[in-house]
């Protein structure tokens, strides 16, 4: 409601007096020694509160897996943009001018900007190779299988990278208050940031609060980011005793903060002529930027879903995420399973023509049945009903009768062709294999007063509806009204840590553990698991009607699901508790004066276990399809130096509502046992389809490879006219 | 930023004659798009046509449009006569940004600005509009075809604002108006065309095609001489000879060229 009447306060609105404004001095260069950092002197800087890389109490890194990456460089730079120097004052406008008149002179090294070339001995920056992650899946004897295969079919596909663009552009204050330095702003994992802080500033957990403000939007983009942007406000607030907001516009946040990997993924797949995959040969690279960060958990997702949700007998994915020096990709939606879908169904698309098959054909006889297995030799008895999945999406757009009006559209219209492309796919909920283990989330349910409960977890609002989950599994498990539930704000001195808001985790993983703390909460109250409604509500009442009666509080920590085994080592066994299934279907039109595609009309059928709440659930994935025909179509980067150069919204472009179709959404429920009230996660599941989806029904309309996106008017006018080029020939 | 405040268009050119690198700012929609990185146009001084009414409205004569220095499009949109005498303007009008945009940009400031991307700029063109402006030195008419010398660059002096548009009235027998984004709504034209024809021959005018939104005289001539163009390849050939496109953020100099002589091929084939 707050967000309704535009009375919320997001970190840029929050009062704050007596404060500074921060920005940030960044490196030039992609790769080099630093040389001189010179202050032009027309500037009185003893105006200014200044940090650099000598000002850092702890160990110079922003911590999430490794200690590689510095929160100011230190001599040496690896990205354009790269932080050097903080600057604080109390003018926002003097600030921003005065970071301009800052010069960081660099001595240059060839770059690493291509990451698939091998590189060459001078590019060498991690271990002996630049791999910054290898993991290697092996099912069957591939080499045998593609040896005895009748046909095999090779492709190679390539995905650009994608912006986020949450409403909201990051930002962050920080002030001391006490012995305790706050941390306020725009995040999607308040415990990341304390954790990054810990040794950056030498301080214990004790010593930082990191409290998540009003989130205009993160898709992953305010995963692992915030917390290089709060330790910036943290520094030049601890250097000068006084509040400091550091606030992105748009240009700097489009500029440097992560974004999606980009990808090659080649396919050799061994099929018998009736269709059947006989083998899967998959190597993935992904473009992982200047330092480790999330790459290598991103690259573990692309691998575990590069299969598919098909059943083949020999499989081999190989993947690697490279070291390049552009800004470290990150967290954003999908992580990394879009890039692989994009392979995948794309090429089971180019596998089917070379059959002659009907594409929807094909995938039914590979789709895994009940007691199959996944490339990671997950046995999948789930009891949902893939072919289901896939018979409602055909029969929601008259497959086969649409295709056929399509090619008698087509004959008669020279300039403006209709295609119609299909993917199927599927996305693990929650952390991979033992992550969520290690994680040991703890979700807090506590009674009130007035007889109702405050959910505390650190699980943050950004948009996607968790304090309204919450807020309906808490009153719906302990019969209360709605009314009497409060959701806490995500404040690490006062909720316990649930972990981060990503991996389509929120609902499943973090929604049971709520029903779980309630289920504590009605014992502790001395309840049966009966109780409900006025029967919680009076006792709790009671509770506090004794005199000093200290805080009740239920509580639930994470326990891994029994059917659930993982090797980390051989990355065998259950990668994920549960896969939500799903097929899309897009149909486009292309209009051959201006080579532009327009979607026309999506179809987005998934089983998800169960659908908590029907608008928020529809809201994620037409949201999530919008977000996908923007990558699939429209995202497109000027690259140099390994830095964006569109950094605008008036250059990068994403889809307004008048680029996109109607959205026709179906859920398919077969409870799962593990998630809140039989949930599978959602949140990440509906960018996985629409790329390839699209691409294969532009091949379709043009008979164009369609191989690589964003499929723009210029990328989609060269394929067709070297196509008709070579015709002609 | 200073901001000088004319209550009238006499006190305005009088400002400007004493401070001739002050700038015109009427709606703002184009200052404000680069405002962020615009570290030096925050120390510059600027001139609001906010105030001075006489600018703002336009009026039909018996033979032109006149529009004021400060019409928006928006004005030109409601208007129900410009639909039906000069749709163009409306066609171009409504894919300039958004509505919001529409309500605050001018016709004025579009030519002023000098973008070769412009929206409004084109359509103009192709109806011969002429660009009146002002000065304490006096009054000059300038066709709107002559009007720009080079990116950026026009006939307008700093002591000079643009103090009306007229948009000659003409029986024609054709009129289109062609404008290719990067996505269906508020987006910058990687092609714009305008064509129009009447009596006095063809009209091609072409925008984000070279430094200045142009006339194309080599396909006006392709056009006048046979009616319909032979092929989507001789249009191309002549437009080529026209303009002059290049690669940047927004498209390639091959993708422009193309699609603007496929358009115009396939437009009035």
């Amino acid at each position: 409601m707050a967000k309704l009447t535009g009375r919320e306060l997001y970190v840029d609105d929050l009062p704050s007096a007596d404060h500074l404004w921060g920005a940030t001095v960044r490196s030039p260069s992609p790769r080099g020694r630093i040389t001189a950092v010179e202050f032009d002197p027309s500037i009185d800087w003893s105006e200014f509160v200044i940090v650099t890389a000598d000002d850092i109490p702890g160990r110079n890194a922003v911590f999430l897996m490794e200690y590689d990456q510095p929160a100011l460089a230190d001599g040496y730079v690896r990205h354009v943009h790269e932080p050097v120097v903080l600057l604080a004052h109390p003018s926002r406008d003097i600030v921003r001018r005065a970071a301009a008149l800052v010069t960081v002179r660099v001595e240059l090294e060839a770059p690493v900007l291509d990451f698939c070339a091998v590189p060459e001995a001078g590019g060498i920056q991690h271990g002996t190779d630049n791999v910054l992650k290898h993991i290697l899946i092996e099912k069957g004897d591939i080499e045998a299988a593609l040896a005895a295969a009748p046909i095999v079919v090779e492709g190679e596909y390539f995905t650009g990278s994608q912006e986020h663009v949450y409403l909201e552009t990051q930002g962050m204050r920080a002030h001391v208050d006490g012995d305790v330095l706050v941390i306020q702003g725009s995040m999607q994992c308040p415990y990341y940031v304390v954790k990054a802080l810990v040794p950056l500033l030498d301080r214990d957990e004790a010593g930082i609060r990191v409290i998540q403000t009003a989130t205009g939007g993160g898709f992953g983009g305010k995963e692992e980011y915030p917390s290089m942007i709060a330790a910036h406000a943290a520094l030049l607030s601890l250097k000068s005793g006084r509040p400091v907001k550091l606030i992105y516009d748009r240009w700097e946040d489009l500029a440097v903060t992560t974004k999606r990997h980009p990808s090659r993924v080649r396919h050799r797949t061994g099929v018998d002529s009736d269709g059947r995959l006989l083998a899967q040969d998959i190597e993935i690279v992904l473009d992982g930027g200047a330092y480790v960060t999330l790459s290598p958990v991103v690259l573990s997702r692309a691998v575990i879903h590069a299969g598919g949700p098909y059943a083949c007998d020999a499989v081999r994915i190989d993947g690697r995420a490279m070291l390049t020096n552009s800004a470290p990709f990150g967290a954003f939606r999908g992580f990394g399973a879009p890039q692989a879908f994009f392979g995948l169904e794309r090429h089971m698309d180019v596998v089917a023509a070379r059959l002659a098959m009907d594409p929807a054909a094909f995938r039914r006889v590979n789709l895994i049945r009940d007691g199959q297995q996944t490339g990671t030799s997950q046995t999948i008895s789930d009891g949902a009903d893939r072919l289901e999945v896939l018979d409602t999406a055909l029969a929601a757009c008259r497959w086969g009768t649409r295709r056929e009006q399509i090619r008698r559209h087509n004959e008669s219209h020279p300039l403006a062709k209709r295609g119609l492309g299909l993917a199927v796919f599927h996305h693990g909920a929650g952390f991979t294999g033992n992550g969520e283990v290690m994680l040991q989330s703890v979700v807090h349910v506590a009674a009130t007063p007035r007889g109702g409960v405050e959910v505390r977890a650190a699980s943050v609002e950004m948009g996607q509806g968790t304090t309204t989950i919450f807020t309906q599994l808490a009153a719906e498990r302990l019969g209360l009204d709605p009314d009497t539930v409060e959701v806490a704000q995500p404040d690490t001195h006062r909720v316990p840590d649930s972990g981060p808001s990503v991996a389509s985790r929120t609902a499943m993983v973090v929604g049971y553990l709520v029903e779980q703390a309630c289920d504590d909460l009605r014992r502790r109250l001395g309840l049966t698991d009966a109780a409900r409604g006025d029967a919680v509500a009076e006792a709790i009442r009671t509770w506090y009607a004794a005199p000093g009666q200290e805080e009740l509080v239920g509580e639930a920590t994470y326990l891994q699901p029994s059917h659930v085994e993982w090797d980390e080592e051989t990355y065998r066994g259950d990668a994920y508790g549960a896969f939500a299934w799903a097929a899309y279907v897009a149909e486009v039109e292309v209009d051959l004066k201006t080579y532009s595609t327009r979607v026309t009309d999506f179809v987005a059928v998934q089983e998800i276990g169960r659908v908590l709440n029907q608008t928020l659930a529809t809201g994620q994935i037409q949201g999530g399809v919008a977000q996908g025909i923007g990558w699939a179509l429209l995202e497109d980067f000027s690259w140099r130096d390994g830095a964006m150069q569109n950094c605008q919204l008036t250059n990068y472009i994403i889809p307004t509502s008048d680029d996109l179709p109607p959205i026709r959404v179906e859920f398919l429920e077969t409870p799962y046992s593990h998630g809140a009230q039989g949930a599978k996660g959602i949140g990440e599941l509906p960018m996985d389809g629409p790329g390839p989806a699209i691409a294969n029904a532009v091949a379709h309309a043009l008979g164009v490879p369609a191989v690589a996106i964003p499929l723009t008017p210029e990328r989609l006018m060269a394929e067709h006219d070297g196509l008709a080029a070579r015709e002609a020939s | 930023m200073n901001v000088l405040r004319p209550g009238s268009v006499r006190e305005a050119l009088g400002m400007l004659a004493d401070e001739p690198t002050a700038i015109p700012l009427a709606g703002g929609t184009d200052l404000l798009v680069h405002w962020p990185a615009n570290h030096a146009g925050r120390d510059a001084t600027y001139l609001d046509l906010g105030r001075p009414g006489e600018l703002r409205a336009h009026h039909w004569t018996d033979k032109a449009l006149v529009l004021g220095g400060t019409t928006t499009y928006w004005d030109v949109i409601r208007d129900p006569r410009s639909a039906r005498d000069l749709p163009l303007l409306v066609d171009a009008a409504r894919q300039v940004g958004s509505v919001q945009i529409q309500a605050r940009g001018t016709w004025a400031g579009n030519i002023a600005n000098g973008s070769p991307a412009a929206d409004g700029v084109p359509v103009l063109m192709a109806y011969d509009a002429v660009v009146v402006v002002q000065s304490e030195r006096g009054v000059e008419e300038i066709l709107l075809s002559e009007f720009y010398l080079g990116y950026k660059d026009m006939r307008l002096a700093g002591d000079q604002l643009i103090r009306e548009i007229r948009v000659p009235l003409a029986a024609r027998t054709g009129q289109r108006f062609e404008k290719v984004g990067s996505r269906r709504a508020q987006a910058i034209a990687k092609v714009g065309l305008a064509t129009s024809h009447s009596e006095d021959g063809w009209r091609v005018v072409a925008a984000s095609l070279a430094p200045t939104v142009r006339r194309c005289p080599s396909v006006e001539a392709l056009f006048d001489s046979d009616g319909a163009a032979g092929s989507v390849e001789d249009v191309e050939a002549a437009l080529a000879a026209d303009v002059s496109p290049i690669d940047d953020i927004r498209s390639t100099a091959e993708y422009r060229l193309r699609v603007a002589a496929r358009l115009l091929f396939f437009g009035n084939a």
